[in-house]
């Protein structure tokens, strides 16, 4: 059963191009994009029991770097990637260094006020990051010499990168340092007792969360051939942060479903409502009162229910 | 000579304008250890408060247009604490996306009621002309916010140290359990609490008004600074907030003034440097 | 360069802790040799759960030292001390409820391993670790049980698992919190066994709460009150002194 409905989504995945309008390919693109960035944030959130609210500064530096070093300095986009990613690992891994001096509240504070000055520098060092007016004018890379500016093009290879992305991500928690991570999140004292290194195992996989939020950030730039301030700001982490738990924080599959929840509710909502900070703000009420653990284990209850029942 | 003097009373005021914002935040902090992220847009419904009520009524006094805006946004912040936060008892992370979630609600809110423009909040008639000193003039009513964050301060200091409601305030702060096992009223403290912290956010909105004016953004520009005071000070202590509050107000003002490019980074360092040396804040315990 | 060896397995010198004006930690000074089997008494808010949190690292004493087979770990981080031989379980429960037995002791097994760091392989893929994990649930009697999540299995069979946990690691020092505390008669008996039959190459203290019922698996006594050391001896001397009758009839 399981196969049958994975075959069928893959294919659907795949194929979606041949079948549908360009509106439909780009949005679908930019649901591709959340995903990567919601499965990033989830590392830390449900798999590392470390909720941030700072996430959008990996996203937003390995965009304005990409941004910068290719249409000001004139770099290739592969050498352009290389250097933002790197960029924006060394950035987690300075923000990683002091945001895990706490846990918890403190935690969430710290990574949020780190992510407003970053946010506050893009607006303000305007002479480097056109402040306000953000960057625009970009273009796609060329991988292999294929031309991406077609929306199917751009589809596949977003598809192809977060297809990969999930699958390392799988592999990350699945793996022993995964189960200690897990470990060090449900019982850190016992962890500590057991000979493990509970701080460097978190910041390990804030550095990773940030490596994938920077990949997520290269595919937002390539994609809107534009960056913009608001990339950084605390509703941009706070939309990922959303779909990790409307989804189901603590699965694979959860921040994916959150992530098209999201976006979908996003485009929609604004042809009839102006005000989408509002609805994000009533769909975060509604999410944490009526629905706190997610959707997929809400719906993976109601299934077992449903079997149960047919017994 | 002078530079000094201007900017040393100009991070005065600011940090007076931050005590307002920012105590609020910590009582909250403090005994229901919720950071809440409503908190900056509290403080900018009593900027707005003030910037329509003022226009409409232009010989409002503005102490009384602050203690109106207080209690408004006390009793919306009641509401928010009876009706949302209360079912969230078991799930702290919650009760922070859910505050996150109402600061959206009400930035968009006043968005849409107000419009998009900056609307100024009239600085009070007979506070208006400038102060002589040392030879050349300082805005009066700089100083006066500075005299408003000490008074608030004291009152504060007096609520917490020498009333009933603030031993019990102080008792659940240390060890809730404990205060709840002998009796107080802890969830209706954490009301009265609640209440308390968005009232003195929404009073110091009104009294900010008149140097930041009421615009859509204020909330998300006013919210950093108050974790910033609270992560330097330390959580929970009154006294770190304070504190913590004119530290930010003269690094930040001298900052800028020297190096205004970097003003961002100068407004964080301080936090940055005191959390790599000491997590708990600089007056905060261990393990809050 | 062979690290420094001592006598003592563990050694406790002058050692201070106050929270505020409460000295819960006052001057102790303990000797417990290689092998050696003792038992830390004393009535509630004695302190020996505070003793033990500053030997395993969970909390950091005012003043004093503490060197593990002559090593000074005073200062030195939990984790550390667990890759020098130090072993311990809790009072209260701190199992992976989500997981199975197995996967709890294999994951247990894990913590002192190069292979923690791995990111690619599964943790079930290694089968020795997987193998040892169960050959040590066996010797605690719960390897029928090896498959079931935590949350299903009984309360007296949860201490056992946190008991194989902490020996799977072959530690040289085994720190036991009132291992025996909530366990009916028959549980009792069990775990008393299996605390009896460990190995002389690890040297255990234990906390009870209960004189009687852990008295014979004592070589040696240590009575603690108000933080502090008050009879410190083999098992008889102690049990006969009248400062310990004081102290147990005072309450």
């Amino acid at each position: 059963m399981k196969w049958i409905a994975s075959a069928l989504l893959a294919a659907f995945l795949l194929l979606l191009p041949l079948f549908a309008g360009d509106f439909y390919i780009n949005l679908a693109s930019q649901i591709l994009i959340a995903a990567i960035f919601a499965l990033s944030l989830n590392l830390l959130v449900g798999f590392g029991g470390m909720t941030s609210l700072g996430h959008a500064s990996y996203l937003g530096v390995a965009a304005y770097l990409s941004a910068l070093l290719a249409s000001r300095y004139g770099f290739g986009h592969g050498m352009a990637a290389i250097i933002s990613i790197t960029g924006t690992v060394a950035t987690a891994a300075f923000f990683g260094v002091i945001a895990l001096r706490a846990t918890g509240l403190g935690f969430l504070m710290i990574t949020l006020a780190l992510s407003q000055v970053l946010w506050g520098l893009a607006y303000r060092m305007s002479n480097v990051t056109n402040g306000d007016n953000g960057i625009a004018g970009l273009t796609r890379p060329m991988p292999f010499g294929i031309l991406l500016d077609s929306a199917a093009a751009f589809y596949w290879f977003a598809l192809i990168v977060a297809c990969f992305a999930f699958l390392m991500m799988a592999i990350f928690v699945s793996s022993s340092f995964g189960s200690s991570l897990k470990g060090v999140r449900d019982q850190p004292r016992r962890m500590a007792a057991l000979g493990f290194n509970p701080w460097m195992i978190r910041w390990i996989t804030f550095v990773y969360a940030g490596f994938w939020g920077g990949i997520s950030g290269l595919l937002y730039v390539y994609y809107n051939k534009y960056i913009h301030p608001t990339s950084l700001s605390t509703t941009s982490s706070a939309e990922a942060l959303l779909s990790v738990i409307a989804g189901g924080s603590g699965t694979l599959g959860g921040p994916v479903v959150g992530a098209t929840l999201v976006l979908l509710l996003k485009n929609y909502a604004s042809a009839y409502i102006e005000r989408w900070n509002m609805l994000l703000g009533l769909v975060f009420l509604f999410i944490v009162l009526v629905m706190p653990t997610g959707i997929v284990p809400g719906l993976a209850k109601l299934t077992a229910r449903f079997r149960k029942g047919s017994q | 000579m002078q530079f000094w003097i201007i900017q040393g009373l100009n991070s005065l005021s600011l940090g007076g304008l931050l005590f307002l914002l920012s105590s609020g935040f910590s009582l909250i902090f403090g005994l229901m250890r919720l950071a809440n992220l409503t908190h900056g847009a509290f403080f900018m419904l009593g900027t707005y408060f003030a910037a329509i009520t003022m226009r409409e009524y232009s010989g409002l006094n503005i102490w009384v247009t602050a203690l109106g805006a207080g209690l408004a946004v006390a009793a919306i912040g009641g509401l928010f604490e009876r009706l949302v936060l209360t079912r969230l008892k078991t799930n702290p992370l919650g009760q922070v996306l859910v505050t996150l979630g109402m600061s959206f609600i009400i930035s968009d809110a006043c968005l849409v009621l107000w419009g998009g423009d900056s609307i100024p909040v009239p600085t009070p008639h007979n506070l208006q002309a400038p102060t002589r000193m040392f030879g050349f003039v300082f805005p009066t009513y700089r100083l006066v916010l500075v005299g408003c964050a000490i008074a608030t301060a004291v009152a504060l200091y007096f609520l917490m140290e020498r009333t009933r409601l603030g031993a019990m305030i102080r008792a659940g702060v240390d060890d809730r359990q404990m205060a709840r096992a002998v009796g107080i009223p802890v969830s209706n403290l954490f009301t009265i609490v609640f209440c308390l912290g968005a009232g003195i956010a929404g009073a110091g909105g009104v009294l900010g008004g008149p140097i930041l004016s009421a615009y859509p953004g204020l909330d998300a520009d006013m919210l950093p600074l108050a974790l910033i005071v609270v992560i330097l000070g330390g959580i929970g202590s009154l006294l770190g907030a304070f504190i913590g509050s004119f530290i930010i107000g003269f690094i930040y003002t001298f900052g800028t003034a020297l190096f205004p490019e970097l003003a961002y980074i100068i407004l964080f360092l301080p936090m940055i440097v005191v959390i790599a040396f000491r997590p708990q804040g600089l007056f905060g315990r261990v393990g809050a | 360069m062979t690290p420094p060896t001592s006598e003592y397995a563990l050694e406790i010198i002058g050692l201070n802790k106050a929270f505020g004006g409460l000295r819960v930690t006052q001057d102790i000074s303990l000797k417990i040799r290689q092998g050696e089997r003792r038992l830390i008494i004393g009535p509630n808010g004695a302190g020996k759960t505070t003793l033990f949190n500053q030997i395993s690292g969970d909390m950091r004493p005012n003043s004093g030292q503490i060197r593990l087979f002559g090593t000074d770990v005073t200062t030195l981080a939990p984790y550390r001390r667990a890759h020098l031989g130090l072993s311990r379980t809790y009072q209260i429960i701190t199992l992976f409820t989500g997981d199975t037995l197995e996967q709890n002791v294999t994951l247990g097994l894990l913590g002192l391993l190069p292979s923690r760091w791995q990111m690619w392989r599964p943790l079930s893929s290694y089968g020795h670790l997987t193998t040892e994990a169960r050959r040590t649930l066996d010797t605690v009697g719960l390897l029928h049980l090896a498959d079931h999540p935590i949350s299903e299995i009984a309360y007296g069979e949860k201490r056992r698992v946190e008991l194989a946990m902490a020996l799977a690691q072959r530690p040289r020092v085994l720190l036991l919190d009132e291992p025996l505390a909530g366990l009916s008669n028959s549980e009792r008996s069990t775990v008393k066994a299996l605390i009896a039959s460990i190995s002389r190459q690890t040297t255990v203290i234990m906390i009870e709460h209960d004189m009687d019922t852990a008295l014979d698996l004592a070589e040696t006594v240590t009575l603690l009150n108000y933080g502090r050391v008050i009879v410190d001896g083999a098992r008889d001397a102690v049990i006969a002194d009248e400062r310990t009758r004081e102290v147990y009839l005072g309450n």
